[in-house]
């Protein structure tokens, strides 16, 4: 059980994003996807999430093939988070947390009933310590609480699978450690595209690695994060450190000479 | 806002829109009064009612009744109209008449008129609202998205295209007295509002009024954009087409009926959603009701104000319309407009 990325492939217009890409992630587990920029990250998520179909191969969660199911099904197991997603209205955290029941309201009368969605709203902010932001609107929010709400908007769809793209972008060190490490308090599976490999080593089970739409690495962060690895992949020298309290890898970059 | 809140807000909206009719009904050359209007409904409806002179009953029932009603549905249509432009486009500047929508139902119904084949007007005006859409849209999208700012571009350039083409139209082909007639009508009028002009406002606005209320939560979807619509469950573009289908549907059915009316799609919904929130749930119904009653106030005025002259409603909402605008984009939310 858990999820399974089965030789996945996507092109645009004929340009090749993502090539035959498999993994295999268990339930519970934090995964962190890392790769330069253009790697295929944000494709993969989307790809994962249903939101974009895979010219080949196929994503099966807890057994069950997303593409088979139809977008709202999907959105009942799956929650993506985007990355630097703004709303184009005034709204309040509580409505902006409410949007992730909107998957389990019923289709045609679901516009007039689902009041009883407030105390799962309640709830998911309260798991991502948001609890007091509940009538702030969200444009008063630092760029921290943002990514709390948006992640207690997910939280709200009783996702099986949480998939991020980039939430520590933009926040400072204190946000993004706290942001991390309730993400891996939720206790629920979550697959998060990074760039920091540091945040990746401490906060993550298992990493993927890609590489011009390749996944060229997969395993622990003590198996992935290799200055051989790092090398070919990023083009940047390296020392690996162990963390004094951890022990999980520390990434110390040598400047370039 | 409490949901007690909210609903007071709704039901008190709804008496002041019954109260405003009325009396919109009672102003005229002729003097009325509010039980002979009354009287003159109930009579009509079988109720066994205080009979009323002849005169009377044939001003309010085959003449203003039927205005009035038009002018609440309009209200209702082009502001139902521009609250679902400006959510599943994410455009705040998104209206029926800003993105060419009413000049493309113009030239549809111009055509109409001009060919003699005046039955099929409000399909006409459909067609054309829709040609207008898919143009505007079509000439906004740049690698995939639409931006507000080339929306509104892309819809002044085709509101001016279908300008021209109505111009075209009628100076190769009205003759004598119509120019006047169509003049009236694109500036917007309910003034030759009939019974007809009320059956077809009341069909679409229950029809496709009603397709949208039940798509509220689907609206409330696009907040934060396409991708996030999308892990909501949402088909993205199944769902904006549909909903930007229905909205030219309504669209060219206001126009058939009452010429292009603007401002009302544009600035109610921003008004409205000072009140009810952002909600559509709560926005769509308060902003039917308000805009019934804002198009209602406007008649009621562009036939009054300079009796016993009358002014194309068109008029009195740009009057009231463009400062209303203004004092939108200068205040602070519109941050968001960016």
């Amino acid at each position: 059980m858990g999820v399974d990325l089965d030789r996945l492939s996507f092109a645009i217009d004929g340009a090749p994003i993502l090539r035959d890409v498999s993994a295999s992630l268990p339930t519970g587990t934090v995964t962190g996807l890392l790769g330069p920029n253009g790697a295929g990250k944000s494709t993969l998520l989307r790809l994962i999430a249903g939101i974009d179909t895979a010219d080949a191969g196929s994503v099966t969660l807890d057994g069950v093939t997303i593409g088979s199911l139809s977008r709202r099904d999907a959105a009942r197991r799956i929650a993506l988070l985007e990355q630097n997603a703004a709303p184009s209205v005034e709204l309040t955290v509580l409505e902006v947390v409410l949007l992730g029941r909107i998957p389990h309201r019923t289709k045609l009368m679901g516009s007039f009933s689902g009041h009883e969605d407030h105390a799962v709203a309640f709830d998911a902010l309260a798991a991502v310590g948001a609890g007091a932001l509940v009538d702030r609107s969200w444009h008063t929010l630092s760029g921290g609480q943002q990514q709390r709400v948006q992640i207690a908007r997910a939280m709200a769809q009783q996702p099986s699978l949480l998939l991020l793209d980039e939430p520590t972008n933009h926040l400072d060190v204190s946000a993004q450690l706290s942001l991390l490490g309730q993400v891996r308090d939720l206790g629920v599976t979550a697959i998060m595209a990074l760039h920091d490999l540091n945040l990746a080593s401490a906060y993550c089970d298992h990493i993927l690695l890609l590489d011009g739409g390749m996944l060229v690495a997969s395993g622990t962060p003590a198996e992935v994060l290799t200055p051989e690895v790092i090398g070919n992949v990023y083009g940047v020298e390296c020392f690996i450190l162990k963390h004094p309290r951890g022990g999980h890898p520390v990434i110390v970059y040598s400047a370039a000479s | 806002m409490t949901r007690a809140r909210y609903l007071g807000w709704l039901v008190a909206a709804a008496i002041a829109l019954i109260l405003v009719c009325g009396m919109a009904v009672t102003i005229g050359p002729a003097a009325v009064s509010l039980a002979q209007v009354a009287g003159s409904i109930g009579a009509h409806l079988g109720l066994a009612t205080e009979p009323v002179p002849l005169l009377i009953d044939s001003i309010v029932w085959q003449l203003r009744l039927p205005r009035v009603l038009t002018a609440a549905l309009v209200g209702v249509g082009l502001a139902l109209s521009g609250a679902v432009m400006q959510s599943v486009t994410r455009n705040p500047l998104a209206d029926p008449y800003l993105l060419g929508l009413s000049s493309g139902a113009s030239v549809g119904a111009v055509c109409a008129v001009i060919l003699g084949i005046g039955f099929v007007l409000p399909a006409a005006a459909f067609t054309g609202a829709l040609l207008a859409l898919v143009a505007t849209l079509s000439i906004a999208k740049v690698g995939g998205t639409i931006t507000p700012v080339r929306a509104v571009l892309a819809g002044l350039a085709i509101a001016q295209l279908a300008g021209a083409l109505t111009s075209f139209i009628i100076f190769w082909a009205a003759k004598g007295d119509s120019y006047r007639e169509i003049l009236n009508w694109l500036l917007g009028s309910v003034a030759g509002a009939t019974w007809t002009s009320v059956a077809i406002a009341v069909t679409a606005v229950t029809v496709v009024g009603t397709g949208i209320l039940v798509s509220a939560t689907r609206l409330d979807a696009f907040a934060f954009g396409d991708t996030s619509a999308a892990s909501l469950g949402i088909n993205v573009n199944r769902t904006r087409w549909a909903l930007l289908g229905a909205v030219a549907l309504l669209t060219g059915s206001m126009v058939a009926v009452s010429g292009s009316i603007g401002f009302v799609g544009l600035i109610l919904p921003h008004l409205v959603r000072g009140i009810s929130g952002p909600g559509h749930r709560r926005l769509l119904p308060l902003v039917a009701v308000c805009g019934a009653l804002f198009l209602v106030i406007a008649d009621t005025l562009a036939r009054t104000v300079f009796d016993p002259r009358e002014l194309p409603v068109g008029i009195i909402t740009a009057f009231i319309g463009v400062p209303v605008f203004i004092l939108l984009i200068k205040r602070k939310k519109s941050h968001l407009w960016a």
